[in-house]
């Protein structure tokens, strides 16, 4: 079951088309990665799955559902560009947008306590938000976000700003709001975060998806069936065919082989010569290698 | 419609509880107040300064009185003989006016000679001595010529206009009402006039803050554009009504005060207004009927102008509001450019500012008619012209069009507003916004 279905989506502008036929599904319970390089269409997109602008075409679903105005209320949004009403207290301030997003009084009251409590900053309820440094204002603006217990929510590079323990705080935040059965859509540049976070991505390109699908997919169908050995003693002088060595050294050695099970025969033949294998890893792309690749090809092909 | 409300509630609430909101609501009347005991001290000052003058009249134009020295107007007259230089060393006078003979009756001109220190005269003490000389040489040529003074009295004739109705139009408007009609108009027509500068400039404001501080972002992923704008609108709405409700109850009693502490009397005013005007102040007061006045302020029509005045009040700030929003959600951190966007709104509002002065004056004219009808300016015009009890067919059709344009640019506002505010980093001109008009959501 997915919690949102994005199909065949446009959008176009007066002078250019910023979202050009866009499908892709987020499984409920993940954590998305909305990837593409500046001006591919992200804002766009969230935008419209967040309900700001509507699609010229096609369909936008969010749990079953096609999306409607009472859909607000089920998704939680953290813009880039971060804001909040800068005199206005944290307390009135949250319990404001909570409200905003459907919550009776109490209800938004007893939210806010448990956030404060959670973050351990009860003693920032009347405090202006002009009075708090940035990385306290953004914890504001997270906890803006998900105060409604939202199904779906949308990140945009949620990690900008914040110093390393706090990034670390947003980790785990994002990983326990994903166990209590929320969908997250992770929309950053920062590609070693998709690695660590995100199951499943799908990569836009100038108003286009490129790719899509479960990360550990992706990096298999870009894998380039490249292998590391680090062993100790002599190689054999002549090695099988069907494999070309890309690096060596004397304690290490980077093969490529046409078929995965060819390594195999590569491992077995320096086994026999007595050759002492201390790793054996195949070489995965990473997902920056990826996106590098994938962009630079759609460069080309324009 | 609970959102809607919710966002009414910050708008207001935000402002009325802001520091800057409650010192200039407070200190608005008590500034009118300082300026007024000022003004009064003032006054009060300057009619405190005596002059003594001696005047030499060697040919008894001032007449033959036994009493040598008259005080008239704040000055002190002595009549003295001898030559010039006779009275220039004495301490006691501010300056010697020298009276010639007048060797032609009926010459028109005649020239008095002010002898004194001082370098520059004032224009009030001029016209002060000119004024009064004038009146002692009307006298003096009077008794010359032989003319009875009652028969020369009775020349001056007082003439009231009383129109009388014909048909349909209204009865019996007196020269107080529309002396009256001129200053609720002019009042009116004021109000309007800062009602739709101060708090559309103010919605204008809010809406770039929250542009340029991104909270809108946020905001419009859980409201629709169109409630975000007119919450904002509403909310500063119900600011302005709280600020003038506090002025209309603060400001007369301020005024009170003032008088009191100033100890401005009303009749000195109209005494210094007089002699500067070269007006006599008896004929000034047979005029002036304090009762008739405040019996023509009941008599107007309230029950009908206070009603109208209050659509009127609602649909300029309304439409005029709206336009400013749309226009602050175009705007960007450039200030110079953000003039050129708001201009085109402003200058209706001035225009209108201008034709107003000219229509209390000429409440019927083509150009007022035109001007009430036209939404831009009706809401400041009509106002002015509703005391004066226009024409209930040009009433009524005012007021359709102006609540049809004020559906209309509510709906065209929206419509650019849902894009501007969330365009940023553009150079934004009246044809991209025209463009953005036919933006799909």
């Amino acid at each position: 079951m997915n919690i949102l279905d994005v199909k065949n989506v446009v959008k176009r502008y007066s002078n250019h088309t910023a979202v050009n036929d866009v499908s892709f599904s987020v499984p409920k319970g993940c954590i998305f990665g909305l990837l593409g390089p500046n001006g591919a269409g992200k804002t766009s997109l969230i935008r419209i799955i967040t309900g700001i602008t509507r699609a010229d075409e096609g369909i936008v679903s969010l749990d079953g559902g096609e999306l409607n105005h009472r859909h607000p209320s089920q998704i939680g949004y953290m813009p880039e560009e971060r804001g909040l009403y800068k005199k206005m207290k944290v307390g009135e301030h949250l319990i404001y947008l909570a409200r905003l997003k459907g919550l009776s009084l109490q209800e938004a009251k007893k939210e806010l306590n448990y956030w404060l409590e959670k973050f351990d900053i009860q003693s920032w309820r009347k405090k202006r938000i002009e009075e708090l440094s940035k990385g306290m204002q953004q914890k504001v603006q997270f906890i803006s976000t998900v105060i409604h217990q939202p199904k779906l929510l949308i990140l945009d590079e949620p990690f900008s700003g914040l110093d390393p323990i706090n990034t670390n705080l947003m980790k785990e935040e994002i990983f326990e709001l994903k166990t209590k059965g929320a969908s997250i859509i992770l929309s950053t540049h920062r590609m070693e975060q998709v690695e660590e976070i995100c199951e499943n991505v799908v990569l836009i390109n100038q108003g286009k998806n490129v790719l899509d699908g479960p990360v550990k997919e992706v990096k298999e169908k870009f894998k380039e069936h490249k292998f590391r050995i680090k062993y100790q003693g002599t190689l054999p002088a002549s090695l099988p065919h069907n494999i070309t060595i890309v690096t060596r050294s004397d304690e290490e050695i980077t093969i490529q082989v046409k078929d995965d099970k060819d390594s195999n025969i590569f491992l077995y033949t320096l086994i026999q010569q007595g050759v002492f294998i201390q790793s054996f890893e195949e070489i995965l792309p990473s997902v920056n290698e990826i996106f590098i690749q994938v962009v630079e090809q759609s460069k080309t092909i324009a | 419609m609970e959102k809607l409300w919710l966002i009414i509630k910050r708008e207001y609430s935000s402002r009325v509880k802001k520091k800057s909101f409650i010192i200039t609501t407070l200190l608005t009347p008590i500034a009118i107040g300082l300026f007024m005991i000022a003004a009064g001290l003032l006054i009060n000052y300057e009619g405190e300064e005596q002059r003594h003058i001696a005047v030499l009249d060697d040919a008894n134009i001032l007449g033959t009185d036994s009493i040598n020295i008259k005080e008239e107007n704040g000055l002190t007259f002595e009549k003295v003989t001898g030559s010039v230089n006779d009275h220039i060393e004495n301490e006691k006078f501010n300056a010697i006016l020298e009276l010639p003979p007048i060797a032609q009756l009926k010459s028109k001109e005649y020239t008095v000679k002010y002898h004194s220190s001082e370098g520059i005269l004032g224009i009030g003490l001029i016209n002060k001595i000119e004024n009064e000389k004038e009146k002692n040489i009307y006298q003096y040529k009077a008794d010359a010529f032989g003319f009875n003074k009652d028969s020369l009295e009775s020349l001056k004739t007082q003439v009231t206009l009383d129109r009388e109705s014909i048909g349909d139009a209204p009865k019996n408007i007196s020269s107080e009402a529309s002396i009256i009609a001129t200053g609720i108009g002019g009042a009116m027509g004021f109000i309007m006039y800062f009602a739709v500068f101060l708090y559309g400039m103010m919605v204008m404001r809010s809406v770039t803050e929250e542009k340029t501080n991104r909270i809108v972002e946020v905001m419009v992923s859980s409201v629709k554009p169109f409630q975000l704008m007119m919450g904002k609108i509403i909310g500063v709405a119900l600011v302005g009504l709280t600020q003038v409700a506090i002025w209309a109850i603060l400001i007369p009693i301020i005024f009170f005060i003032a008088i009191a502490v100033s100890g401005i009397d009303m009749t000195q005013a109209q005494d210094m207004q007089s002699q500067m005007g070269g007006v006599d102040i008896k004929e000034l007061e047979s005029q002036f009927n304090p009762a008739k006045f405040v019996q023509e302020i009941f008599n107007q029509n309230w029950l009908v102008i206070i009603p109208l005045f209050i659509i009127y009040f609602i649909g300029g700030y309304m439409m005029y509001s709206s336009l400013f929003a749309a226009v602050g959600s175009a705007m960007n951190d450039d200030l110079s450019e953000n003039q050129s966007l708001t201009l085109p709104i402003t200058l209706p509002v001035i225009a209108a500012l201008y034709m107003m002065f000219s229509v209390v004056q000429n409440p019927n004219s083509s150009m007022a008619v035109w001007a009430s009808l036209v939404p831009f300016f009706s809401p400041i015009i009509m106002p002015a012209r509703l005391a004066f009890e226009p024409p209930l067919w040009q009433i009524v059709l005012s007021v359709v069009i102006l609540i049809a344009s004020v559906i209309f640019f509510v709906w065209l506002s929206a419509r650019i507003y849902r894009v501007g505010i969330l365009m940023y980093g553009k150079k934004v001109t009246f044809k991209e916004l025209g463009k953005w008009l036919f933006y799909k959501d």
